[in-house]
């Protein structure tokens, strides 16, 4: 009996036969050849079966290696095959016939049963049962949401009254990731829409010589509206995601478990910094996002549209007031509360596999966008009710 | 039996310029189950990597038969890599696919059979391991000892001509711990499969083990290496000795 030979250059071919014997009640199984991971095998252990549950229906099976030259684990996977059907068709095997090692590994294989229960049964199920169950997803995911917002406004109530635990560096160092360093993207992002409310604006405006407008027009668009809004996308993919990403990922390694168990609320450990961060530098960027759109429109106005530096910034003096400010700073802080809870819920909630990290990046991303886009909608109704 | 596999001749292992290990040099032998012990953080995982090609020595080589395994190229180097099979410390199955697709990972890319016969080759080598019927669990689904065994049902499936455990029978029980023995020593009898094993496990190393080298943290290099029974037996140096008694002393 040779080990494997892993570099033969030949095709090689193994074979297994069903030979009855003169005795009616034993069959011989025979196996030939080479029984390796690359070679052709002429039968299979379905063949056989078939042979011996409808045709000799034996008492005794008989296994035997003939010319056996090379086996690896084709071999005792075959073997099992057979066994196991025979022992439904209450067919005595007999491996003596075999090589040992065979024999120790079929033993080994049979050293721990299979534990009851424990096998699934993956069936179809009916088109009602799935829209069941996606209907109860849904809603766990709603009451999800219910609870992580009670649970976020216990530690934020810790907060206040100075008992969460959490550690200050912590705190600066998200402060540091969700404000001066999002500086850079914002500037671009700010400008270029600036510069596109310019454009759209001059189109029409400079057909009745009203150019001088377009400063109203990029000023109120940028501070009472594109300036939170564009902060708050760029943050819900910049910020939000790796929140979800972050958390989803302590939450695969029990890293959560472990604060858990030191009795520190890892919605004070871990949610309270992220979600105070972000509540504190967004309005911050939302401003300065306003003041990059205001420049980006300016640029395009004096440049190509006969305005002067001066009109235009007297111009937006007098168009924007602090109440637009007001609103667009509300809507920031209110947006800033959704990415940070869109993104601390996905990733506390992540599962523990690696595709369940980017799983709850993704939709921590989306769900902010959406909530997003929802509640500037809902604020923007209120304010033209009450005339803001 | 003396029939080199794979040979270290003066390795020193580093992370920038901290040396981990230096000046190692041992041989491993065609169906030998070779023991890599020593203390916790002395760099046995680090040794390992050094052999299975994920980290590149510092200084020294590697050769497996004739082939410096880290100067020849990339090519060579990842045709030697498919020979072998490990498992890693923490189990390192891969967490999106259940315990089935993990198995039948690597036999689906490198041979050509059919999607039955992969399927009862993983059901067998998941019995092999004591996981009979848990086909269709994930890994995080499943304990930490049986993640480890689902690991060593991975490692196992191409049959590797050298296996890699990093601590196989950390995290399992008594029971299971000789199963895996027994399962080591039969894969070498069956299969001629050289095995590399890390362990701490005292009556594993006793039990399987015909070959080994120590390491030291201290002096940062290896103290020994030969049969660990012959170590205990012959060794005049008190750390060999302490460490393979478990502290109490050679029985006299
Ligand atoms: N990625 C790394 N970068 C720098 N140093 C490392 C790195 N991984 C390990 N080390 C250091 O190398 C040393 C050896 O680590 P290694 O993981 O090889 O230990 P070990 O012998 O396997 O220990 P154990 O028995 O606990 O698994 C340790 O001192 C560790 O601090
Ligand atoms: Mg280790």
């Amino acid at each position: 009996m040779k080990p494997i030979e892993t570099t033969s250059p030949q095709a090689s071919v193994g074979a297994v036969k069903l030979i009855p014997t003169d005795d009616l009640a034993v069959s011989i199984l025979q196996f030939s050849g080479d029984w390796v991971k690359k070679a052709t095998i002429g039968g299979s252990a379905s063949e056989v079966i078939a042979e011996l549950a409808f045709k000799q229906k034996p008492h005794r099976l008989l296994l035997q290696s003939g010319d056996l030259t090379a086996w690896d684990s084709r071999l005792p996977t075959c073997l099992i095959k057979i066994g196991d059907e025979c022992q439904r068709l209450g067919i005595d095997v007999d491996v003596a016939g075999l090589p040992e090692g065979v024999q120790g590994l079929l033993k080994l294989a049979r050293a721990v049963p299979e534990r009851t229960g424990a096998r699934r049964s993956e069936q179809g199920k009916p088109m009602l049962t799935e829209v069941g169950k996606a209907v109860l997803a849904a809603w766990k995911d709603v009451q999800g949401l219910v609870y992580f917002i009670g649970e976020a406004i216990l530690a934020g109530w810790a907060l206040l009254r100075g008992k969460a635990r959490f550690r200050p560096v912590d705190m600066l160092l998200c402060i540091q990731d969700a404000g001066p360093s999002a500086l850079p993207i914002i500037t671009l992002i700010s400008l270029l829409v600036g510069l596109i409310l310019a454009f759209v604006g001059a189109v029409q405006l400079s057909m009745f010589g009203a150019q001088i407008y377009i400063a109203d027009l990029v000023g109120l668009g940028t501070v009472r509206e594109m300036g939170a809004l564009m902060t708050a996308v760029i943050m819900s993919g910049r910020t939000g995601a790796a929140y979800a990403a972050q958390l989803g990922t302590m939450n695969v390694n029990s890293e959560i478990d472990a604060l858990k168990t030191m009795g520190i609320s890892p919605m004070e450990f871990l949610v309270l910094p992220r979600l105070s961060a972000l509540v504190l530098m967004m309005p911050l960027l939302a401003l300065y996002s306003d003041l990059m759109g205001i420049i980006g429109g300016a640029l395009v106005t004096v440049s190509a549209f006969d305005v002067s530096f001066l009109q235009y910034y007297n111009e937006t003096r007098r168009a924007v007031h602090l109440s637009d400010f007001s609103v667009g700073l509300g809507k920031s802080v209110v947006f800033a509360i959704l990415v940070a809870v869109a993104g601390c819920m996905r990733g506390m909630q992540c599962g523990r596999s690696a595709s369940a990290v980017g799983d709850a990046a993704t939709a921590a991303m989306v769900n902010s966008i959406v909530y997003i886009v929802v509640a500037d909608s809902v604020i923007t109704l209120i304010c033209s009710r009450f005339g803001v | 039996m003396a029939n080199p596999h794979i040979t270290v001749m003066g390795l020193t292992m580093a992370y920038g310029d901290f040396v981990i290990q230096h000046d190692l040099n041992f041989t491993i032998c065609r169906g030998d189950v070779f023991i890599i012990m020593g203390g916790s953080g002395c760099g046995k995982s680090t040794l390992l990597k050094h052999l299975i090609g994920l980290q590149s020595p510092a200084k020294g080589e590697v050769f497996y038969d004739t082939q410096n395994f880290w100067q020849t190229d990339a090519s060579e180097r990842v045709s030697i890599m498919r020979r072998i099979g490990v498992l890693y410390q923490s189990g390192a199955l891969f967490s999106s696919l259940t315990l089935s697709e993990n198995i039948a990972l690597p036999l689906a890319e490198f041979t050509k059979l059919s999607r039955v016969e992969i399927q009862d080759i993983v059901s067998y080598k998941l019995a092999l391991v004591g996981l009979a019927g848990f086909e269709d669990y994930y890994p995080s689904e499943i304990s930490g000892g049986m993640q480890k065994r689902a690991g060593l049902a991975r490692a196992i499936a191409l049959d590797p001509e050298i296996l890699f455990f990093d601590e196989p029978s950390a995290g399992l029980d008594p029971v299971s711990a000789r199963l895996l023995d027994d399962l080591i020593i039969n894969l070498r009898d069956t299969l001629g499969t050289t095995i590399v094993v890390v362990t701490h496990e005292l009556a594993s190393i006793f039990a399987i083990g015909n070959n080994s080298v120590f390491l030291d943290a201290d002096t940062k290099t290896m103290l020994a290496t030969g049969s660990p029974k012959k170590l205990l037996a012959e060794s005049s140096n008190p750390k060999i000795i302490q460490f393979l008694t478990r502290g109490e002393g050679r029985a006299v």
